[in-house]
């Protein structure tokens, strides 16, 4: 399990609050009610993040194309996932609100060829900070909600409207009621563009306002959130809560503060998308177990 | 180890040595600030363009830097190192290379 690609390339066990290890849990699964009641119930949604349509550089050359791509790899999974989401900067940031809006309407036409029949969406501060979230709101809708998925909780965070990269206390407030009426043992998942935790604040890779909200989900037993930001898989647990963030569609960055800059990873001609990928996640029957696997890009598609 | 006591200020005291530092997209000027270890200091920070942030995460120091304003923060190092700092508000493409040293010498 040392070697990063073998592990890569199996099913990764990682479980709402590390539930996953415990034998007794199924047990305890049956008294949760909220499931359909049949045999194989499990199902899988898809992680996309900060795919930066939109974006012209060297660390990254075939931008133009890169999202194409990973809509063709996420197609020609062997089944399709429930839904996929996508955890912000879907397009890189400019300050022509022209070409803003029109980077957000190209993006939504490439995103329509998915075959997935659901696509959830979220903010990044690319696509937000510099507008507060108007044009994002305009092409996607509200920037921080939740909805119901075969018994499991899902809430979207929005931390990246506020350019200062705050929830604030009205979307805490909403938080709390959205929650409220679970169950300690509801299974939730929460979607969001920055670490709700300080991974590196040197790198501008954290919510100013974050620990409120790890507070607040602590309240719940079984919680996992799935955000971007950063470019790269990383996993980090504050108390019970897993947080997973998920690779690129753009370039990877430096492992946190491994070097003085947080410069992209220099492009590599001979593996143009090292480095860039995209997450399943599969949700078991007990609706308590996740099972993450990392899907490269490289190598996906011709 | 916070190597630093800082302050927020209205204006400098007389004896204080006074530094200027600018912000625009998407740099500080100047972008390495050094500093002897026990000197008083002020840093006034001014914006060229628009609405910036100035962090520097190990000192626990967040401030804004608005249009039209002078911002002070006070500060006395106490320990020689060298501590990041870098504009915490969303400011474009560009943004995330707006950072700077302050660099504590002995």
């Amino acid at each position: 399990m040392n070697d990063p690609k073998t592990r890569r390339d199996f099913m990764k066990l990682l479980g709402f609050g590390g539930v996953v290890f415990a034998s007794g849990l199924a047990g305890a699964c049956a008294n949760i009610g909220r499931r359909s009641g049949s045999e194989n119930d499990d199902f899988f949604f898809v992680q996309l993040s900060d795919t930066h349509w939109g974006f012209k550089g060297p660390p990254n050359p075939e931008a133009a194309n890169t999202l194409r791509q990973a809509v063709q790899a996420v197609n020609a999974l062997p089944r399709q996932p429930d839904f996929v989401v996508f955890t912000g900067d879907l397009t890189h940031t400019t300050d022509d609100v022209a070409e803003r809006n029109k980077r957000m309407r190209e993006f939504k036409a490439i995103v329509a060829d998915l075959k997935a029949p659901v696509q959830r969406y979220m903010p990044g501060e690319h696509d937000a900070s510099l507008d507060e979230g108007a044009a994002f709101q305009e092409h996607f809708g509200p920037t921080h909600y939740s909805f119901e998925h075969k018994g499991i909780h899902f809430a979207v965070i929005d931390n990246v409207s506020d350019p200062k990269a705050a929830i604030g206390d009205a979307q805490l407030d909403w938080l709390l009621a959205d929650l409220k009426p679970l169950r300690n043992d509801a299974p939730i998942v929460v979607f969001t563009h920055r670490p709700l935790f300080d991974l590196a604040p040197q790198w501008d890779w954290a919510t100013k306002d974050g620990s409120k909200a790890i507070d607040l989900l602590q309240h719940w037993k079984n919680v996992t959130v799935f955000y971007g930001h950063i470019h790269q898989e990383h996993h980090f647990k504050t108390g019970a809560i897993a947080h997973h963030a998920a690779q690129s569609l753009i370039f990877p960055l430096p492992p946190p503060l491994s070097q003085p800059k947080r410069q992209p990873v220099p492009w590599d001609p001979a593996h143009p998308r090292r480095g860039l990928g995209f997450r399943e996640i599969t949700v078991d029957d007990s609706r308590l177990v996740l099972t993450l696997k990392e899907d490269s890009l490289e190598g996906a598609v011709s | 180890m916070i190597g630093f006591a800082v302050t927020m200020l209205v204006a400098a005291a007389p004896q204080d040595r006074v530094i200027q530092v600018t912000a625009e997209r998407f740099k500080f000027t100047p972008s390495v600030i050094e500093l002897k270890v026990g000197e008083p200091v002020v840093l006034e920070l001014t914006t060229l363009d628009r609405k910036h942030g100035f962090q520097i995460p190990d000192l626990k120091v967040d401030e804004n830097i608005e249009p039209g304003k002078i911002t002070r923060v006070r500060i006395i190092p106490v320990k020689a190192g060298t501590y990041e700092f870098h504009c915490d508000v969303f400011c474009g493409s560009g943004h995330e290379e707006m950072a700077g040293q302050i660099v504590v010498k002995p």
